[in-house]
C-alpha cells in the first residue's frame, strides 16, 4: 500500500505539471469548448462506478452505483457531443493564413 | 492470482494507459482551432478504451445493471448535448454537478464496504472526496440555478455569513479527521457529507451573476480535484490523471478570471461583488448624455473605417449574435473593418462570447483579445459596446475609490467615438455608474440590442 501512495503521487504531481502546460496554450478562443471537453474527460469517474455496480457487493452500493454511472454517463455523452458542436462552428474568415491575424 | 487473472489485468491497465496518453492529446489539440476536433476524437476513442477496458475487470459479475444505467446515462446526456449556445453557462455547471455526484456516490459506497478496515491515507483521501464532491454537487447546482435564473441572480448575503461557512467547513475537516483515526466511527460519515453538502449551497448563493465566470472555473477545478481523490481511493492512475488535468485546467481557468477582475480568489468567494453598494451612482447631479437614433448610428458606422464590437452579456440576454452578425456582413460588404474585442470575463463563463458569436458565423480570427486589440483603440473609428459596461468602465484605470478600480478593462472611451447599446442609464449588475456614457465621444443608443442592431442594419441597406 505504501509503495502504491507514492506511485500516485507521482502521477498525481507529473499529470498536474502537464495539464498546467497543455491548458496554458489553450487560446482563450476555446475556453468554453475547453471546459466542456475536460468536463466529459472527468467523467472517466464513471469506470469506479462501473466496477462497483459489477462486483454487486451490496444492494446499497448497487443503487448508489447505478446513480453514479447515469451521472457521469450524461457528462461523457453530453460533453462531447456539445464540445464537438461548439467546435464546429468556429470558422476563419481565412482558411489559408487565419494565424496571421494577431498584428 | 492466476496467470490469466493477472493476463486481464495488465491488460486493463494497458488500455488505461492509451487512454491517458489519449486524453493529454486530446487536451494539447485543444491549443487551436485548427486541430481542436482532433482532440475530441482522441478524447473520445480514450474514453470507449477505458470503458471497454473496464468492463473487462475479473470482478465485475453483474452487466446487466451496467447496461441498463450507461443507456439511461446516453439519453439524458444527448439532450444536454443539444442545449442552445446561450444556455452553455448553466450546462456546464450542471454537468459539473453531474460530475460531482458521481464522485460523491461512489465514495460513499466504498467507505460503507470498507469500514471499519480503512486505511488512514485511504480515509484521508476519501474524506476530501466526499466532501469537495458533495460541496461541488450543491455548489454547482446552485450555480445552474442562477444562470438559468430560477434562482435569484443577485448576491444573498447576512451577517456572519463567512464565519458560519468557515465553520460549516472546520466541522466537516474535524469530523474527517476524527474518521481517519477511528474509521469503525461510521455514524459520523453521513454528518461529513450532509455538511460538504450545505456548505456547497453556503459558498456559491452569495456570488453574483458577474463573478459567475470564476466560480464556475472553480467549481470544475474542484470536480477535477475530487476525481483525483477518487482515483487514490481506489487506487487507479487513470482517474488520477484525468482529474489532474481536469483539476488544473479549472484552477488555470480560475487564475485567468481572476486576473482579469484584478481580484483574489478569496476575494470572489468570500466578497459578495453585487454587495457593494457605493454612493458613488447616488452622488451624481444630472449629467448629460448623447444619445442617437438607428439612422444616425448608421450614417456613422458606414463613415468609418474601423470598427470594434464589443459584446458581454447583455448582448447574449438579448439574443442579438445573429443580428450582429448581419451588421458585420453589410459593413464588411462596405469595405469597413470591423473586429470584435473580448474581454476575458465578458459572458458568464470563459470563452462565452466567442462561442456565440462563432454560432452567428462570425470568423474566428475576427474576435480579438482584450490585450491584443486595447492598443488598437485610438486608431478605431467607432467602438459600438453591446451588453457590455463594466468591462468598458474607464473608473476602473482613474477612479481609485470605485470598486472595480485596477481591473483590466476594454479601452473603448480612446476609441474616435462610442456608441453604446443599452435600454436605460440603470447601472449594471454591480451597480456602479460608467462615466463613460457622459464623455463627449460617446453615444448612447437606447434600446432592445436586438431590435436596435436590426433598425441599423436595416438603415445600411442590409435586408
Amino acid at each position: 500500500m505504501p509503495s502504491n501512495l507514492i506511485d500516485a503521487l507521482f502521477v498525481f504531481m507529473l499529470a498536474a505539471f502537464i495539464g498546467f502546460e497543455v491548458i496554458r496554450h489553450v487560446s482563450p478562443l476555446l475556453h468554453t469548448p475547453l471546459m466542456s471537453l475536460t468536463n466529459a474527460l472527468d467523467a472517466i469517474a464513471v469506470v469506479g462506478a462501473i466496477v462497483l455496480v459489477g462486483e454487486r457487493k451490496a444492494p446499497y452500493a448497487t443503487v448508489l452505483g447505478v446513480i453514479a454511472i447515469v451521472a457521469a454517463t450524461s457528462n461523457v455523452v453530453g460533453g462531447f457531443f456539445i464540445t464537438d458542436r461548439m467546435l464546429r462552428m468556429f470558422k476563419s474568415s481565412r482558411p489559408a493564413k487565419a494565424e496571421g491575424t494577431k498584428s | 492470482m492466476n496467470a490469466e487473472f493477472a493476463g486481464s489485468q495488465y491488460l486493463i491497465e494497458v488500455i488505461y494507459l492509451v487512454a491517458s496518453a489519449l486524453f493529454i492529446l486530446s487536451l494539447k489539440w485543444m491549443s487551436s482551432p485548427k486541430t481542436a476536433r482532433h482532440g475530441i476524437l482522441a478524447g473520445e476513442i480514450g474514453m470507449v478504451l477505458a470503458i471497454g477496458g473496464t468492463l473487462l475487470h475479473h470482478g465485475i459479475v453483474d452487466y446487466k445493471w451496467i447496461i441498463i444505467a450507461l443507456v439511461l446515462g446516453s439519453g439524458i446526456g444527448i439532450p444536454l448535448g443539444m442545449v442552445q449556445m446561450t444556455a452553455v453557462p448553466q450546462r456546464t455547471a450542471l454537468s459539473h454537478a453531474f460530475g460531482a455526484l458521481c464522485v460523491t456516490l461512489v465514495g460513499s459506497a466504498e467507505f460503507y464496504l470498507q469500514t471499519p478496515h480503512i486505511p488512514k491515507f485511504t480515509m484521508s483521501v476519501l474524506a476530501m472526496e466526499v466532501i469537495l464532491g458533495g460541496l461541488t454537487f450543491t455548489g454547482s447546482l446552485i450555480a445552474a440555478g442562477k444562470l438559468q435564473e430560477v434562482l435569484p441572480q443577485r448576491p444573498i448575503t447576512y451577517k456572519g455569513q463567512n464565519i458560519v461557512n468557515l465553520a460549516l467547513l472546520a466541522v466537516a475537516i474535524a469530523l474527517a479527521v476524527y474518521l481517519v483515526i477511528h474509521p469503525e466511527a461510521k455514524q459520523y460519515f453521513p454528518a461529513i457529507v450532509g455538511i460538504a453538502l450545505v456548505f456547497g449551497v453556503f459558498l456559491v448563493i452569495p456570488i453574483g451573476g458577474a463573478d459567475m465566470p470564476t466560480v464556475i472555473s472553480l467549481l470544475n477545478s474542484y470536480a477535477g480535484l475530487s476525481a483525483a481523490a477518487m482515483g487514490f481511493v481506489l487506487n487507479s492512475k487513470l482517474l488520477i490523471i484525468a482529474g489532474a488535468l481536469d483539476g488544473s485546467s479549472g484552477l488555470i481557468l480560475s487564475v485567468i478570471m481572476c486576473k482579469a477582475m484584478n481580484r483574489s480568489f478569496t476575494n470572489v468567494l468570500f466578497g459578495a461583488f453585487g454587495q457593494v453598494q457605493t454612493s458613488a451612482a447616488a452622488g451624481q447631479e444630472a449629467r448629460s448624455v448623447r444619445s442617437a437614433t438607428p439612422e444616425e448610428a448608421a450614417a456613422i458606422l458606414a463613415a468609418a473605417n474601423k470598427v470594434v464590437v464589443v459584446p458581454g452579456y447583455g448582448m447574449a440576454v438579448a439574443q442579438a449574435q445573429h443580428k450582429v452578425r448581419e451588421l458585420y456582413d453589410v459593413l464588411t460588404k462596405k469595405s469597413v473593418e470591423v473586429r470584435f474585442a473580448i474581454h476575458p470575463v465578458a459572458g458568464r463563463m470563459p470563452g462565452h462570447m466567442n462561442v456565440l458569436l462563432a454560432e452567428a458565423d462570425i470568423p474566428y480570427d475576427r474576435l480579438i483579445e482584450m490585450d491584443d486589440i486595447n492598443g488598437d483603440f485610438p486608431q478605431t473609428d467607432v467602438a459600438l459596446v453591446i451588453g457590455a459596461n463594466d468591462v468598458t468602465n474607464p473608473a476602473a484605470r482613474t477612479d481609485q475609490s470605485s470598486p472595480i478600480f485596477g481591473m483590466p478593462i476594454l479601452d473603448v472611451d480612446k476609441a474616435h467615438t462610442v456608441m453604446v447599446i443599452k435600454r436605460s442609464m440603470n447601472p449594471g449588475f454591480a451597480g456602479i455608474d460608467n462615466p463613460l456614457y457622459y464623455l463627449d465621444n460617446n453615444l448612447m443608443l437606447f434600446g432592445d440590442a436586438k431590435q436596435f442592431v436590426g433598425s441599423i442594419v436595416k438603415e445600411l441597406g442590409g435586408h
